[in-house]
């Protein structure tokens, strides 16, 4: 259409729709609902077209794809938009997550809502940008435009201290970009463009590759985020909208993962081994610190965010290990965290409608009033805590393996994290939803409605399928995962490219992720 | 020598002006009354008619009157955003100065005649012409500053301003004589050559008499910086900001500024290219405090003028990270940086000039309180406004800052830029502060209605730096020409 491709009308599409809300006048029932419908029917029709571009993907290929190039701002910046096995699945994810994010915001949201739904459309264009892009300048400007939205989110929509939850989301996420964006400067003059196809077979100096490692991970660590720069998390979580806490963790969170997959380690592989200690030493401290925080914490949202920064520590604990396993498990680590921990924040976003607390001291009891929010708790729990059968189990399980070849110590500690989480999750859900119903204001609360159950009930029975069935989205880094290796003999490092054709199954199995994402 | 008539063709906007100024005056002093009448709209068009002509005109690169002026496409870039500074000044204002009843017709002229200052100042191409084209911008403006003669601020303000105004220029003549007097020309071109020799004979860079060049160039440099507003000479900016009429003020954030970088470019480059290493350090030095002082000082200003004042040495600072590199590529930064502020700034003033409850202007950044709610459209645009004075990508103040520490990255000023990005992310605080007191506070009181003019003034500003990104080649192209064309 017009010469563009379809990953441009992913990208457009939520931009028409915001578009149409905007135009809507008045403040009336019906208006709402309209916009509403829009909103809704926008995301679902995307969700349908990046399940089509799905089934075009070319499985036998592990070069990108759906490739569009234009002239921008001349001088090796372009507007070049493309996918491969890496970047795929988060494209997926997010047009997956984000009708969730609309019907959770059904009946929540009070005030102004036209502009919450562009809010959050435009984020949605924003989010598709950042895994589309292939090029430099054009993925920072979609990664950090996407403050915008958020920013707004968190601060109009948000709780009581929304204020000081998004300065700090703000600033905290804007330091580490900017320190990238030099770095983005400095490899643009070096290579002369800032094609990320061509910087991914550029081979930076090593103390160049030092520099540039360093700028790209304060800006993907505090994204992740990790330990100590995620104390912007908790705040934001709290704070924001259930629908902008599922945003935050499922998708936004990712973009660091992304970030550290896509660009840290091809691009600066020598740097990224030297580092590896220092990122083993975060993520131990982040699975078992974050881990004992969320056993204290007294607000439920609030113990989901310290949880998902422990998760997060699994991921580049596996990223790091430079192994097949590590790289897999980490990837599909964060696709069923996104499931996980979005579920977990619309269950608390189930309960916080009906009695605007998120105290835990104030629920207790919930089984015998509401029974089919305790069996969706209930599986979303155990996939959070990671039980063999859920999709929790298979990203912990494959980061530790991967780990364990190259440094047993750091699995010995990730391991207690993981005991540690059983501790929180099922101490949260034993005051939550187990003992006697005590409270008199409980005594009436309903059980989900059908919109709640039909939200739950899919992201539950996807985080059953994905446990039982991995091997879809196992495969979804392989071509270049197994690129990522440590250590790479010449051979590999030269024809990175060459040996990722050569494995062909892992990208059709890569192709399948998407299609078990439906 | 080329016949005057042939030199007069290339000063065609100037010739514009100046005719132009004498015949608003003339008309208002026939006139005889006290209002503007349509003085205002007769010196847009006639400022419109220059803009006109250098858009048209010749495309060519022409040294004329004897050396004096120069004529080439960074000029005529730099040029059109004065003009267009002017214009929007001009009509914003309008309105307010008739409410404050300042509304004289005199107020035009000395616009115009600033403007024409400003442009002789821009096509300077030796040291006579550019104090001539100095003193012109800045005799108007001492006048302007203080034009609202009854308000004590106002006429503080313009004293002030003067005071210090008479003293940096005293300091840049003390500069450029030195320069002539070791140089022996007033002449960019010729102090480049002396500086540097010819041939084999080796020119004042190689002898002892480097650093009383030196000396004359830190004078020089201290008159620019006064105009431009940057630390250690920006004392009078947040004072004259606060106490002029904010049609005023307006003005000096825009016309003038552009001027100022200009011709400090221009200096720079076509006069001291030998002696990198001496400027450097300066605009460096300069760069760094005007960021910092920028951003830090700015967190506790509750006055929004003045909340510009601050904002606007910062983003000098960061205009000169891109001249401190010294590269096509830094010019080219500096221009697309000054272009892209022109158009927040306007468009921010528009918002301010809006800013008025029953008639009577406010100027409290908690006055905007609740705005989303009451002004959806108006507040929309100065949120985007303030993301793009703070940087944030896809808006075109992103583009200004890329173009600018590209060209810093790349002259291998890393130091420079790391501190750049950390104080635009200082800045940025205050820029969220406002939005926020727009969009997460429950409303305030109401402002009366837009007028049209601000109104659309905001809404085209707002656009373009929204949607810069979309369509940025003619734009970075004509910028990309006009740096050029200085090397």
């Amino acid at each position: 259409m017009f010469g563009f491709g379809i990953l441009s009308g992913l990208i457009v599409l939520p931009l028409i729709g915001a578009g149409f809300i905007l135009l809507q006048r008045g403040e009336d029932e019906a208006t709402l609902r309209n916009a509403k419908w829009a909103a809704m029917l926008t995301t679902l029709v995307l969700f349908a077209l990046s399940c089509y571009a799905w089934s075009q993907f070319d499985t036998s290929s592990s070069e990108f794809q759906f490739v569009e190039q234009r002239g921008w701002f001349g001088a090796g910046l372009t507007y070049k938009l493309g996918v491969d096995g890496i970047s795929f699945p988060f494209v997926v994810l997010t047009a997956f997550l984000m009708p969730f994010c609309i019907l959770a915001s059904w009946t929540s949201i009070h005030f102004r809502m036209k502009e919450y739904l562009v809010a959050f459309l435009v984020l949605e264009a924003l989010m598709i940008g950042v895994f589309c892009s292939l090029d430099l300048v054009l993925f920072y400007l979609f990664f950090e435009g996407g403050l915008i939205p958020m920013f707004l989110i968190i601060g109009i929509w948000g709780g009581k201290r929304r204020v000081y939850a998004s300065f700090k989301f703000f600033l905290y996420t804007l330091v580490g970009s900017l320190l990238m964006l030099l770095a983005i400067m400095s490899m643009y003059g070096t290579a002369g463009t800032t094609d990320i196809t061509v910087l991914l077979k550029t081979h930076f100096p090593v103390a160049m590759q030092t520099w540039l490692f360093l700028a790209f991970f304060a800006s993907f660590a505090v994204k992740m985020p990790m330990w100590p720069v995620h104390t912007w998390l908790p705040d934001a979580h709290v704070e924001a909208p259930t629908a902008g806490s599922v945003i935050l963790a499922g998708i936004l969170l990712k973009m660091g993962g992304y970030g550290f997959l896509r660009f840290s380690l091809p691009m600066f592989p020598d740097a990224s081994h030297l580092f590896a200690p220092l990122v083993f030493t975060l993520s131990v401290i982040a699975i078992i610190y974050t881990s004992l925080v969320a056993l204290v914490q007294e607000d439920m949202k609030k113990l989901i965010a310290y949880s998902s920064v422990a998760h997060m520590g699994f991921v580049t604990m596996g990223l790091f290990a430079f192994t097949e396993q590590g790289i897999q498990g980490a990837v599909f680590q964060m696709v069923s965290h996104g499931l996980v921990s979005g579920a977990l924040f619309l269950c608390v976003g189930v309960v916080y409608d009906r009695m605007h607390t998120r105290e835990i001291a104030a629920y207790g009891g919930l089984v015998n009033r509401m029974p089919r929010y305790a069996t969706a708790f209930l599986i979303f729990t155990m996939a959070n805590i990671g039980l063999p059968g859920t999709s929790g189990f298979v990203g912990e399980f494959l980061t530790m393996l991967g780990t364990f070849e190259v440094n047993s110590w750091v699995t010995l500690f990730a391991a207690t994290g993981v005991i540690l989480s059983a501790a929180y999750a099922l101490y949260l859900y034993r005051r939550v939803v187990f003992g006697v119903l005590t409270k008199d204001n409980l005594k009436s609360i309903l059980d989900l409605n059908p919109r709640e159950a039909g939200m739950l009930g899919t992201l539950g029975v996807l985080t059953i399928f994905y446990g039982i069935h991995p091997s879809p989205s196992v495969g979804a880094s392989g071509p270049r995962g197994a690129a990522l290796v440590w250590p790479p003999t010449a051979a590999r490092a030269a024809t990175r490219h060459k040996l990722a054709a050569a494995t062909p199954p892992a990208v059709t199995l890569a192709a399948q992720a998407g299609a078990a994402t439906r | 020598m080329t016949p005057i008539s042939l030199d007069i063709a290339h000063a065609l906007p100037e010739l514009i002006l100046a005719i132009g100024a004498l015949f608003v005056l003339l008309f208002g002093a026939i006139r005889g009354k006290e209002n503007d009448g349509p003085a205002t709209e007769i010196a847009v068009g006639i400022l419109g008619l220059a803009v006109v002509v250098l858009l048209i005109g010749s495309k060519s690169r022409a040294v004329v009157f004897d050396g004096m002026f120069i004529d080439d496409a960074f000029g005529r870039f730099m040029k059109v955003l004065t003009l267009i500074g002017s214009i929007g000044t001009l009509l914003m204002g309008q309105r307010f100065l008739a409410r404050e009843r300042i509304d004289k017709f005199e107020y035009p002229v000395l616009v115009i005649l600033s403007t024409l200052g400003a442009l002789i100042l821009i096509s300077a191409s030796g040291l006579i012409t550019l104090y001539l084209g100095l003193e012109l911008m800045s005799l108007a403006l001492y006048v302007i500053a203080a034009f609202h003669r009854d308000n004590i601020r106002a006429s503080e303000a313009g004293l002030k301003y003067f005071v210090l105004g008479a003293l940096s220029s005293g300091m840049l003549l003390y500069g450029a004589s030195l320069l002539y007097g070791f140089a022996g020309t007033v002449e960019f071109t010729g102090i480049a050559e002396a500086i540097q020799g010819h041939g084999d004979q080796g020119g004042l860079a190689s002898s002892d008499n480097l650093r009383f060049v030196s000396f004359g160039l830190v004078f020089l440099m201290t008159g620019l910086a006064f105009k431009m507003s940057v630390v250690p000479f920006h004392m009078w900016t947040p004072d004259v900001y606060e106490g002029a009429p904010t049609p005023v003020t307006a003005f000096f954030a825009t016309a003038p500024k552009m001027a100022a970088v200009a011709i400090t470019t221009r200096v720079i480059i076509s006069a001291f290219p030998g002696i990198t290493l001496q400027w450097q350090q300066i605009i460096v030095f300069i760069s760094i405090l005007s960021m910092a002082l920028g951003s830090f000082a700015a967190i506790g200003q509750t006055n929004i003028k003045r909340l510009m004042a601050y904002s606007s040495i910062g983003h000098m600072g960061f205009a000169l990270v891109g001249l401190a590199a010294g590269t096509q590529e830094g010019v080219q930064g500096v221009i697309i940086y000054m272009a892209i502020y022109l158009a927040m700034t306007l468009g921010t003033f528009a918002a301010i000039l809006s800013m008025k409850i029953n008639d009577r202007s406010v100027e409290n950044v908690a006055d905007l309180m609740g705005l989303a709610r009451t002004h959806p459209s108006m507040a929309f645009f100065l949120a985007t406004m303030m993301f793009s004075l703070a940087g944030i990508p896809p808006l075109a103040g992103f583009f200004a800052k890329f173009y600018v520490f590209d060209a810093a990255i790349h002259a291998h000023l890393y130091w420079l830029a790391v501190i750049g990005v950390l104080m635009s992310c200082v800045a940025a605080f205050y820029y969220l502060r406002v939005i926020k007191f727009m969009y997460f506070d429950e409303s305030g009181v109401a402002f009366d209605r837009q007028s049209p003019i601000t109104a659309g003034v905001l809404t085209l500003t707002g656009l373009f730096v929204l949607l810069m990104w979309v369509f940025p080649s003619t734009f970075i192209g004509a910028a990309g020409a006009a740096a050029k064309s200085l090397f």
